[in-house]
Protein backbone atom coordinates (compact mmCIF):
# COMPACT_ATOMS: atom_id res chain seq x y z
CA UNK A 1 0.00 0.00 0.00
CA UNK A 2 2.79 2.35 0.96
CA UNK A 3 4.61 1.55 -2.27
CA UNK A 4 1.52 2.31 -4.27
CA UNK A 5 1.35 5.70 -2.63
CA UNK A 6 5.05 6.37 -3.25
CA UNK A 7 4.86 5.40 -6.94
CA UNK A 8 1.84 7.65 -7.36
CA UNK A 9 3.77 10.60 -5.93
CA UNK A 10 6.75 9.81 -8.16
CA UNK A 11 4.56 9.57 -11.25
CA UNK A 12 2.93 12.89 -10.41
CA UNK A 13 6.34 14.52 -9.96
CA UNK A 14 7.52 13.09 -13.29
CA UNK A 15 4.43 14.46 -15.03
CA UNK A 16 5.07 17.87 -13.48
CA UNK A 17 8.56 17.77 -14.95
CA UNK A 18 7.19 16.80 -18.36
CA UNK A 19 4.96 19.87 -18.46
CA UNK A 20 8.00 22.10 -18.67
CA UNK A 21 9.25 20.18 -21.72
CA UNK A 22 6.82 21.97 -24.03
CA UNK A 23 9.28 24.83 -24.12
CA UNK A 24 12.13 22.69 -25.46
CA UNK A 25 10.09 20.31 -27.63
CA UNK A 26 11.39 20.09 -31.19
CA UNK A 27 8.53 19.14 -33.46
CA UNK A 28 9.80 18.62 -36.98
CA UNK A 29 6.74 17.20 -38.69
CA UNK A 30 3.50 18.94 -37.89
CA UNK A 31 0.76 21.01 -39.35
CA UNK A 32 1.12 24.78 -38.85
CA UNK A 33 -1.06 26.35 -36.13
CA UNK A 34 -3.61 27.60 -38.65
CA UNK A 35 -3.54 28.26 -42.36
CA UNK A 36 -7.02 29.67 -42.96
CA UNK A 37 -6.57 32.58 -40.57
CA UNK A 38 -5.62 35.08 -43.26
CA UNK A 39 -9.12 35.22 -44.75
CA UNK A 40 -10.68 36.19 -41.45
CA UNK A 41 -8.29 39.01 -40.64
CA UNK A 42 -9.70 42.48 -41.02
CA UNK A 43 -7.12 45.17 -41.56
CA UNK A 44 -9.41 48.20 -41.65
CA UNK A 45 -11.88 49.48 -39.12
CA UNK A 46 -14.17 50.56 -41.97
CA UNK A 47 -16.55 47.87 -42.99
CA UNK A 48 -20.09 47.64 -44.34
CA UNK A 49 -22.94 46.28 -42.31
CA UNK A 50 -23.30 46.14 -38.57
CA UNK A 51 -20.72 46.43 -35.87
CA UNK A 52 -17.84 43.97 -36.30
CA UNK A 53 -17.94 41.30 -33.64
CA UNK A 54 -14.57 40.78 -32.04
CA UNK A 55 -13.13 37.43 -33.05
CA UNK A 56 -11.11 35.47 -30.55
CA UNK A 57 -7.38 35.73 -31.21
CA UNK A 58 -5.76 32.81 -33.02
CA UNK A 59 -3.20 31.35 -30.65
CA UNK A 60 0.26 30.68 -32.04
CA UNK A 61 1.51 27.58 -30.24
CA UNK A 62 5.04 28.39 -31.38
CA UNK A 63 5.10 31.28 -28.91
CA UNK A 64 5.41 28.69 -26.14
CA UNK A 65 8.29 26.89 -27.82
CA UNK A 66 11.86 28.14 -27.60
CA UNK A 67 13.07 26.03 -30.55
CA UNK A 68 10.40 27.43 -32.89
CA UNK A 69 11.23 31.01 -31.87
CA UNK A 70 14.93 30.47 -32.47
CA UNK A 71 14.11 28.95 -35.86
CA UNK A 72 12.11 32.12 -36.56
CA UNK A 73 15.14 34.17 -35.61
CA UNK A 74 17.32 32.16 -38.01
CA UNK A 75 14.79 32.50 -40.84
CA UNK A 76 14.45 36.23 -40.19
CA UNK A 77 18.12 36.44 -41.17
CA UNK A 78 18.01 33.80 -43.92
CA UNK A 79 15.04 35.33 -45.73
CA UNK A 80 16.63 38.77 -45.51
CA UNK A 81 13.90 40.34 -43.37
CA UNK A 82 16.86 42.20 -41.84
CA UNK A 83 17.38 43.88 -45.23
CA UNK A 84 14.43 46.20 -44.52
CA UNK A 85 13.53 45.80 -40.86
CA UNK A 86 17.12 45.53 -39.62
CA UNK A 87 17.33 43.57 -36.36
CA UNK A 88 14.11 45.10 -35.15
CA UNK A 89 15.10 48.75 -35.34
CA UNK A 90 13.71 49.32 -38.82
CA UNK A 91 15.22 51.04 -41.82
CA UNK A 92 13.52 50.77 -45.18
CA UNK A 93 10.70 49.01 -43.35
CA UNK A 94 9.10 49.91 -40.03
CA UNK A 95 10.76 48.94 -36.75
CA UNK A 96 9.43 45.78 -35.10
CA UNK A 97 10.68 46.22 -31.55
CA UNK A 98 8.49 49.19 -30.62
CA UNK A 99 4.84 49.46 -29.60
CA UNK A 100 3.51 50.72 -32.97
CA UNK A 101 1.60 48.16 -35.06
CA UNK A 102 0.30 49.62 -38.32
CA UNK A 103 -1.53 46.44 -39.31
CA UNK A 104 -2.06 44.91 -35.89
CA UNK A 105 0.16 43.17 -33.39
CA UNK A 106 -1.86 39.98 -32.88
CA UNK A 107 -0.17 36.81 -34.22
CA UNK A 108 -2.84 36.47 -36.93
CA UNK A 109 -2.30 40.07 -38.08
CA UNK A 110 1.44 39.59 -38.37
CA UNK A 111 0.92 36.29 -40.18
CA UNK A 112 -1.37 38.08 -42.66
CA UNK A 113 1.18 40.88 -43.11
CA UNK A 114 3.91 38.34 -43.96
CA UNK A 115 1.82 36.13 -46.21
CA UNK A 116 -0.20 38.79 -48.08
CA UNK A 117 2.28 41.66 -48.03
CA UNK A 118 1.47 45.29 -47.29
CA UNK A 119 1.48 48.46 -49.41
CA UNK A 120 4.70 50.43 -49.86
CA UNK A 121 7.17 47.63 -49.99
CA UNK A 122 6.32 44.57 -47.90
CA UNK A 123 6.29 41.66 -50.36
CA UNK A 124 3.76 38.83 -50.17
CA UNK A 125 5.46 35.61 -49.11
CA UNK A 126 2.52 33.30 -49.73
CA UNK A 127 3.69 30.21 -51.56
CA UNK A 128 7.32 31.10 -50.92
CA UNK A 129 7.42 30.48 -47.17
CA UNK A 130 5.92 27.24 -45.85
CA UNK A 131 3.18 28.14 -43.40
CA UNK A 132 4.82 26.70 -40.30
CA UNK A 133 7.90 28.80 -41.02
CA UNK A 134 5.58 31.80 -41.35
CA UNK A 135 4.24 31.12 -37.86
CA UNK A 136 7.77 30.69 -36.53
CA UNK A 137 8.60 34.12 -37.95
CA UNK A 138 5.48 35.54 -36.30
CA UNK A 139 6.60 34.17 -32.94
CA UNK A 140 10.06 35.68 -33.39
CA UNK A 141 8.71 39.07 -34.56
CA UNK A 142 6.57 39.26 -31.42
CA UNK A 143 9.55 38.37 -29.24
CA UNK A 144 11.33 41.49 -30.50
CA UNK A 145 9.02 43.78 -28.54
CA UNK A 146 8.94 41.51 -25.52
CA UNK A 147 5.52 39.91 -26.09
CA UNK A 148 6.77 36.40 -25.29
CA UNK A 149 7.67 34.67 -22.06
CA UNK A 150 11.28 35.49 -21.22
CA UNK A 151 12.23 31.82 -20.95
CA UNK A 152 11.02 31.23 -24.52
CA UNK A 153 12.42 34.34 -26.24
CA UNK A 154 15.96 33.99 -27.63
CA UNK A 155 18.62 34.75 -25.02
CA UNK A 156 21.45 35.64 -27.37
CA UNK A 157 22.37 36.27 -31.00
CA UNK A 158 24.75 34.25 -33.14
CA UNK A 159 26.26 37.46 -34.42
CA UNK A 160 27.48 40.66 -32.85
CA UNK A 161 24.49 42.63 -31.77
CA UNK A 162 24.02 46.16 -30.54
CA UNK A 163 20.78 45.55 -28.72
CA UNK A 164 19.73 43.45 -25.78
CA UNK A 165 18.65 39.88 -26.52
CA UNK A 166 14.92 39.36 -27.03
CA UNK A 167 14.60 37.62 -23.67
CA UNK A 168 15.73 40.82 -21.91
CA UNK A 169 13.54 43.20 -23.93
CA UNK A 170 10.89 44.88 -21.78
CA UNK A 171 7.37 44.31 -23.03
CA UNK A 172 5.96 47.11 -25.22
CA UNK A 173 2.20 47.49 -24.94
CA UNK A 174 0.94 47.50 -28.55
CA UNK A 175 -0.69 50.83 -29.46
CA UNK A 176 -1.59 52.82 -32.54
CA UNK A 177 -4.01 51.83 -35.24
CA UNK A 178 -4.08 48.11 -35.01
CA UNK A 179 -6.76 47.73 -37.67
CA UNK A 180 -7.94 44.51 -36.16
CA UNK A 181 -10.98 44.40 -33.96
CA UNK A 182 -9.96 44.81 -30.36
CA UNK A 183 -10.29 41.85 -28.09
CA UNK A 184 -11.84 42.20 -24.73
CA UNK B 1 22.08 -24.92 -34.65
CA UNK B 2 25.75 -25.57 -34.55
CA UNK B 3 28.09 -23.01 -33.12
CA UNK B 4 30.47 -23.01 -36.10
CA UNK B 5 27.78 -21.89 -38.51
CA UNK B 6 26.67 -19.10 -36.13
CA UNK B 7 30.25 -17.90 -35.81
CA UNK B 8 30.54 -17.93 -39.61
CA UNK B 9 27.45 -15.80 -40.02
CA UNK B 10 28.69 -13.37 -37.35
CA UNK B 11 32.00 -12.98 -39.21
CA UNK B 12 30.17 -12.37 -42.48
CA UNK B 13 28.06 -9.70 -40.79
CA UNK B 14 31.22 -7.99 -39.57
CA UNK B 15 32.73 -8.11 -43.04
CA UNK B 16 29.62 -6.54 -44.55
CA UNK B 17 30.62 -3.34 -42.78
CA UNK B 18 33.97 -3.39 -44.59
CA UNK B 19 32.57 -3.03 -48.10
CA UNK B 20 33.97 0.46 -48.24
CA UNK B 21 36.60 0.94 -45.61
CA UNK B 22 36.16 4.29 -43.85
CA UNK B 23 39.42 3.95 -41.97
CA UNK B 24 43.06 4.74 -42.49
CA UNK B 25 43.90 1.14 -41.49
CA UNK B 26 44.88 -0.97 -44.54
CA UNK B 27 43.30 1.55 -46.90
CA UNK B 28 45.10 4.85 -46.63
CA UNK B 29 45.02 6.89 -49.82
CA UNK B 30 47.49 9.60 -48.92
CA UNK B 31 50.82 10.08 -47.16
CA UNK B 32 49.02 11.80 -44.29
CA UNK B 33 46.74 8.84 -43.68
CA UNK B 34 49.60 6.32 -43.97
CA UNK B 35 51.65 8.35 -41.47
CA UNK B 36 48.73 8.22 -39.06
CA UNK B 37 48.33 4.51 -39.74
CA UNK B 38 52.03 3.94 -39.00
CA UNK B 39 51.71 5.80 -35.68
CA UNK B 40 48.64 3.76 -34.85
CA UNK B 41 50.45 0.45 -35.36
CA UNK B 42 53.56 1.72 -33.51
CA UNK B 43 51.52 2.55 -30.42
CA UNK B 44 49.42 -0.60 -30.85
CA UNK B 45 52.45 -2.97 -30.77
CA UNK B 46 54.03 -1.18 -27.79
CA UNK B 47 50.75 -1.42 -25.89
CA UNK B 48 50.39 -5.07 -26.88
CA UNK B 49 53.87 -5.90 -25.52
CA UNK B 50 53.14 -4.00 -22.28
CA UNK B 51 49.81 -5.78 -21.95
CA UNK B 52 51.36 -9.21 -22.42
CA UNK B 53 54.15 -8.42 -19.92
CA UNK B 54 51.67 -7.19 -17.28
CA UNK B 55 49.47 -10.27 -17.69
CA UNK B 56 52.52 -12.56 -17.64
CA UNK B 57 53.87 -11.03 -14.41
CA UNK B 58 50.44 -11.17 -12.85
CA UNK B 59 49.92 -14.80 -13.84
CA UNK B 60 53.43 -15.72 -12.68
CA UNK B 61 52.89 -14.08 -9.32
CA UNK B 62 49.54 -15.77 -8.88
CA UNK B 63 51.01 -19.17 -9.74
CA UNK B 64 53.98 -18.76 -7.39
CA UNK B 65 51.90 -17.62 -4.46
CA UNK B 66 52.03 -20.32 -1.79
CA UNK B 67 50.84 -18.42 1.27
CA UNK B 68 49.34 -20.77 3.71
CA UNK B 69 45.89 -19.73 4.84
CA UNK B 70 46.87 -20.53 8.40
CA UNK B 71 49.59 -17.89 8.48
CA UNK B 72 47.96 -14.98 6.66
CA UNK B 73 49.70 -11.61 6.65
CA UNK B 74 53.19 -12.81 7.55
CA UNK B 75 55.33 -10.30 9.33
CA UNK B 76 57.70 -8.69 6.85
CA UNK B 77 61.23 -9.10 7.86
CA UNK B 78 63.84 -6.63 6.82
CA UNK B 79 65.92 -8.30 4.14
CA UNK B 80 68.67 -5.98 3.00
CA UNK B 81 69.82 -7.60 -0.28
CA UNK B 82 66.20 -8.40 -1.27
CA UNK B 83 65.13 -4.79 -0.69
CA UNK B 84 67.88 -3.43 -2.86
CA UNK B 85 67.01 -5.86 -5.67
CA UNK B 86 63.39 -4.73 -5.56
CA UNK B 87 64.42 -1.06 -5.59
CA UNK B 88 66.64 -1.52 -8.63
CA UNK B 89 63.98 -3.53 -10.45
CA UNK B 90 61.24 -0.97 -9.86
CA UNK B 91 63.53 1.91 -10.87
CA UNK B 92 64.46 0.21 -14.14
CA UNK B 93 60.81 -0.57 -14.92
CA UNK B 94 59.87 3.04 -14.17
CA UNK B 95 62.66 4.36 -16.40
CA UNK B 96 61.62 2.07 -19.27
CA UNK B 97 57.96 3.10 -18.89
CA UNK B 98 58.74 6.81 -18.83
CA UNK B 99 61.17 6.42 -21.72
CA UNK B 100 58.60 4.53 -23.80
CA UNK B 101 55.97 7.20 -23.12
CA UNK B 102 58.42 9.87 -24.27
CA UNK B 103 59.24 7.89 -27.42
CA UNK B 104 55.49 7.64 -28.19
CA UNK B 105 55.10 11.35 -27.55
CA UNK B 106 58.05 12.13 -29.84
CA UNK B 107 56.65 9.99 -32.66
CA UNK B 108 53.21 11.63 -32.24
CA UNK B 109 54.81 15.05 -32.60
CA UNK B 110 56.84 13.94 -35.63
CA UNK B 111 53.70 12.47 -37.27
CA UNK B 112 51.81 15.68 -36.56
CA UNK B 113 54.60 17.70 -38.16
CA UNK B 114 54.87 15.52 -41.26
CA UNK B 115 51.11 15.47 -41.83
CA UNK B 116 50.97 19.25 -41.50
CA UNK B 117 54.15 20.12 -43.39
CA UNK B 118 53.36 19.07 -46.93
CA UNK B 119 54.90 21.08 -49.72
CA UNK B 120 52.11 22.98 -51.40
CA UNK B 121 53.60 23.80 -54.78
CA UNK B 122 50.89 24.51 -57.38
CA UNK B 123 48.18 23.36 -55.05
CA UNK B 124 44.50 22.97 -55.83
CA UNK B 125 42.80 25.29 -53.38
CA UNK B 126 39.30 24.50 -52.19
CA UNK B 127 37.12 26.08 -49.58
CA UNK B 128 35.03 23.86 -47.31
CA UNK B 129 32.27 25.60 -45.37
CA UNK B 130 30.33 23.64 -42.78
CA UNK B 131 26.58 24.14 -42.48
CA UNK B 132 23.98 22.39 -40.37
CA UNK B 133 24.04 19.67 -41.89
CA UNK B 134 25.85 19.74 -45.20
CA UNK B 135 29.15 20.80 -46.72
CA UNK B 136 29.47 23.79 -49.03
CA UNK B 137 32.43 23.64 -51.41
CA UNK B 138 34.06 26.35 -53.43
CA UNK B 139 36.82 26.12 -56.00
CA UNK B 140 37.90 29.75 -55.89
CA UNK B 141 39.20 31.51 -58.97
CA UNK B 142 40.56 35.03 -59.29
CA UNK B 143 37.95 35.48 -61.99
CA UNK B 144 34.71 35.49 -60.03
CA UNK B 145 32.56 33.85 -62.71
CA UNK B 146 34.95 30.90 -62.90
CA UNK B 147 34.49 30.07 -59.21
CA UNK B 148 32.71 26.76 -58.81
CA UNK B 149 30.27 26.18 -55.96
CA UNK B 150 29.15 22.71 -55.05
CA UNK B 151 27.98 20.62 -52.12
CA UNK B 152 28.94 17.38 -50.41
CA UNK B 153 30.92 15.93 -53.36
CA UNK B 154 34.56 17.02 -53.50
CA UNK B 155 36.34 16.27 -56.77
CA UNK B 156 40.12 16.36 -56.47
CA UNK B 157 43.04 15.45 -58.73
CA UNK B 158 45.35 12.61 -57.72
CA UNK B 159 49.00 13.41 -57.00
CA UNK B 160 48.44 17.12 -56.55
CA UNK B 161 48.70 18.92 -53.20
CA UNK B 162 45.32 20.19 -52.02
CA UNK B 163 44.98 23.21 -49.75
CA UNK B 164 41.68 23.21 -47.87
CA UNK B 165 40.50 26.52 -46.45
CA UNK B 166 37.97 25.87 -43.72
CA UNK B 167 35.08 27.91 -42.37
CA UNK B 168 31.74 27.33 -40.72
CA UNK B 169 28.42 29.12 -41.08
CA UNK B 170 26.88 28.19 -37.73
CA UNK B 171 28.51 25.83 -35.19
CA UNK B 172 31.77 23.89 -34.99
CA UNK B 173 31.98 21.02 -37.49
CA UNK B 174 34.89 18.69 -38.15
CA UNK B 175 36.08 17.59 -41.58
CA UNK B 176 37.13 13.96 -41.47
CA UNK B 177 37.90 11.67 -44.39
CA UNK B 178 39.84 8.88 -42.63
CA UNK B 179 41.41 7.47 -45.80
CA UNK B 180 42.88 10.88 -46.60
CA UNK B 181 43.75 12.82 -43.47
CA UNK B 182 43.07 13.34 -39.78
CA UNK B 183 40.20 15.35 -38.34
CA UNK B 184 40.16 19.10 -38.93
CA UNK B 185 37.76 21.39 -37.13
CA UNK B 186 35.74 24.01 -39.01
CA UNK B 187 35.24 26.95 -36.70
CA UNK B 188 32.70 29.73 -37.19
CA UNK B 189 34.31 33.12 -37.69
CA UNK B 190 37.81 31.70 -38.12
CA UNK B 191 39.47 30.50 -41.31
CA UNK B 192 42.23 27.93 -41.11
CA UNK B 193 43.98 25.84 -43.74
CA UNK B 194 45.41 22.37 -44.09
CA UNK B 195 47.06 20.39 -46.84
CA UNK B 196 46.95 16.82 -48.10
CA UNK B 197 47.72 14.92 -51.26
CA UNK B 198 45.77 11.91 -52.47
CA UNK B 199 47.85 9.20 -54.17
CA UNK B 200 45.24 6.63 -55.11
CA UNK B 201 42.19 7.41 -57.26
CA UNK B 202 38.88 6.35 -55.78
CA UNK B 203 35.82 7.51 -53.88
CA UNK B 204 36.42 8.14 -50.20
CA UNK B 205 33.71 8.75 -47.69
CA UNK B 206 33.99 11.52 -45.12
CA UNK B 207 31.96 12.46 -42.11
CA UNK B 208 31.45 15.30 -39.66
CA UNK B 209 33.43 14.38 -36.54
CA UNK B 210 32.25 17.05 -34.11
CA UNK B 211 28.73 16.85 -32.72
CA UNK B 212 26.81 19.66 -34.36
CA UNK B 213 23.10 18.97 -33.83
CA UNK B 214 20.26 16.64 -34.80
CA UNK B 215 21.64 15.43 -38.12
CA UNK B 216 25.32 15.34 -37.19
CA UNK B 217 25.49 11.58 -37.76
CA UNK B 218 24.14 11.99 -41.31
CA UNK B 219 26.40 14.87 -42.31
CA UNK B 220 28.59 13.01 -44.78
CA UNK B 221 30.58 13.94 -47.85
CA UNK B 222 32.47 12.16 -50.58
CA UNK B 223 35.90 12.79 -52.03
CA UNK B 224 36.15 11.72 -55.66
CA UNK B 225 39.87 11.45 -56.44
CA UNK B 226 40.46 11.28 -60.19
CA UNK B 227 43.12 12.03 -62.79
CA UNK B 228 44.02 15.65 -63.52
CA UNK B 229 42.26 15.50 -66.91
CA UNK B 230 39.03 14.13 -65.45
CA UNK B 231 39.20 16.74 -62.71
CA UNK B 232 39.68 19.60 -65.19
CA UNK B 233 36.79 18.31 -67.31
CA UNK B 234 34.58 18.15 -64.24
CA UNK B 235 35.60 21.69 -63.26
CA UNK B 236 34.84 23.00 -66.77
CA UNK B 237 31.44 21.32 -66.67
CA UNK B 238 30.65 22.77 -63.22
CA UNK B 239 31.58 26.27 -64.36
CA UNK B 240 28.79 26.36 -66.93
CA UNK B 241 25.47 27.89 -65.94
CA UNK B 242 22.51 25.56 -65.64
CA UNK B 243 21.24 23.98 -68.86
CA UNK B 244 18.12 25.50 -70.36
CA UNK B 245 15.21 23.09 -70.05
CA UNK B 246 13.95 21.82 -73.42
CA UNK B 247 10.82 19.73 -72.97
CA UNK B 248 7.63 21.29 -71.59
CA UNK B 249 7.69 19.27 -68.35
CA UNK B 250 11.15 20.56 -67.46
CA UNK B 251 10.16 24.13 -68.39
CA UNK B 252 7.17 23.79 -66.08
CA UNK B 253 9.54 22.38 -63.44
CA UNK B 254 11.72 25.47 -63.60
CA UNK B 255 8.62 27.61 -63.16
CA UNK B 256 7.65 25.54 -60.09
CA UNK B 257 11.16 26.00 -58.71
CA UNK B 258 11.09 29.76 -59.20
CA UNK B 259 7.59 30.30 -57.78
CA UNK B 260 7.76 28.12 -54.67
CA UNK B 261 9.79 27.94 -51.49
CA UNK B 262 12.82 26.41 -53.31
CA UNK B 263 13.95 29.77 -54.61
CA UNK B 264 14.24 31.25 -51.12
CA UNK B 265 17.18 29.06 -50.17
CA UNK B 266 18.79 27.60 -53.30
CA UNK B 267 20.83 28.91 -56.20
CA UNK B 268 20.62 27.75 -59.80
CA UNK B 269 23.12 29.79 -61.77
CA UNK B 270 21.60 31.07 -64.98
CA UNK B 271 18.18 31.62 -63.40
CA UNK B 272 16.81 34.19 -60.96
CA UNK B 273 17.37 31.79 -58.06
CA UNK B 274 20.39 33.09 -56.18
CA UNK B 275 19.91 32.44 -52.49
CA UNK B 276 22.77 31.05 -50.43
CA UNK B 277 21.01 29.38 -47.50
CA UNK B 278 20.94 25.86 -48.96
CA UNK B 279 23.18 23.97 -51.40
CA UNK B 280 23.80 25.27 -54.92
CA UNK B 281 21.70 23.17 -57.32
CA UNK B 282 23.15 24.35 -60.65
CA UNK B 283 24.55 20.86 -61.37
CA UNK B 284 22.63 18.80 -58.83
CA UNK B 285 22.04 15.95 -61.28
CA UNK B 286 25.80 15.41 -61.64
CA UNK B 287 26.14 14.37 -58.00
CA UNK B 288 26.17 10.73 -56.92
CA UNK B 289 24.24 11.24 -53.70
CA UNK B 290 21.79 13.70 -52.14
CA UNK B 291 21.10 15.18 -48.71
CA UNK B 292 24.74 15.07 -47.51
CA UNK B 293 25.23 11.51 -48.89
CA UNK B 294 22.16 10.22 -47.07
CA UNK B 295 20.12 9.13 -50.11
CA UNK B 296 20.87 8.18 -53.70
CA UNK B 297 20.36 10.70 -56.48
CA UNK B 298 17.45 8.89 -58.11
CA UNK B 299 14.15 10.48 -59.21
CA UNK B 300 12.17 8.70 -56.48
CA UNK B 301 14.45 9.66 -53.60
CA UNK B 302 14.72 13.22 -54.93
CA UNK B 303 10.91 13.50 -54.99
CA UNK B 304 10.70 12.02 -51.50
CA UNK B 305 13.31 14.44 -50.22
CA UNK B 306 11.54 17.48 -51.72
CA UNK B 307 8.11 16.57 -50.41
CA UNK B 308 9.11 15.52 -46.88
CA UNK B 309 12.75 16.00 -45.85
CA UNK B 310 11.82 15.80 -42.17
CA UNK B 311 10.92 12.13 -42.62
CA UNK B 312 14.36 11.31 -44.02
CA UNK B 313 16.39 13.64 -41.80
CA UNK B 314 14.37 14.98 -38.85
CA UNK B 315 15.52 18.47 -37.93
CA UNK B 316 17.09 19.26 -41.31
CA UNK B 317 16.69 22.91 -42.24
CA UNK B 318 14.68 22.14 -45.38
CA UNK B 319 10.91 22.31 -44.79
CA UNK B 320 8.33 19.98 -46.26
CA UNK B 321 7.01 21.05 -49.67
CA UNK B 322 3.53 19.67 -50.28
CA UNK B 323 3.32 20.08 -54.07
CA UNK B 324 0.60 18.71 -56.34
CA UNK B 325 1.86 15.49 -58.02
CA UNK B 326 2.11 17.05 -61.49
CA UNK B 327 4.18 19.97 -60.16
CA UNK B 328 6.41 17.66 -58.13
CA UNK B 329 6.98 15.47 -61.19
CA UNK B 330 7.84 18.53 -63.30
CA UNK B 331 10.22 19.84 -60.63
CA UNK B 332 12.00 16.49 -60.36
CA UNK B 333 12.26 16.29 -64.17
CA UNK B 334 13.81 19.75 -64.23
CA UNK B 335 16.28 19.08 -61.41
CA UNK B 336 17.27 15.76 -63.00
CA UNK B 337 18.16 17.64 -66.18
CA UNK B 338 20.69 19.85 -64.37
CA UNK B 339 23.79 17.85 -65.34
Amino acid sequence: MRWNYLSFVLAAAAMLLLISCEREDRRFREAPPSSSVVNTIQVSQLHPGGQQIATPPVPNSYEENAYAVSEGKRLFENFNCTGCHSHGGGGIGPPLMDDQWIYGGEPANIFASIMEGRPNGMPAWRGRIPENQGWQLVAYVRSMSGQLRTDVAPGRSDHMSGKKPEANTPREIPTGTTGAPTHQ
Amino acid sequence: MNLKRAAGYATLLLLAGCQSNHSMLWSSASKQASDIEWLYWFIFWICLVVFILVIAFFAGGAAKSNIDEAEMAPVMESNEPGDRRAKVGVSIALAITTGTLFVVLAFSIVTGKTTAGLSSKNPVTIQVIGHQWWWELRYPNSQADLTVTGANEIHLPVGQPVVVLTASRDVIHSFWAPNVDGKRDLLPGYQSAFTFKIDKPGIYHGQCAEFCGEQHAHMGFEIVAESMDDFQNWLQQQRKPAVEPQDPTAIRGREVFLTHACVLCHTIRGTDAGSKVGPDLTHVASRRLLAATEISNAPGSLAGWISDPQRIKPGAKMPANPLPPADLNALVTYLRSLQ
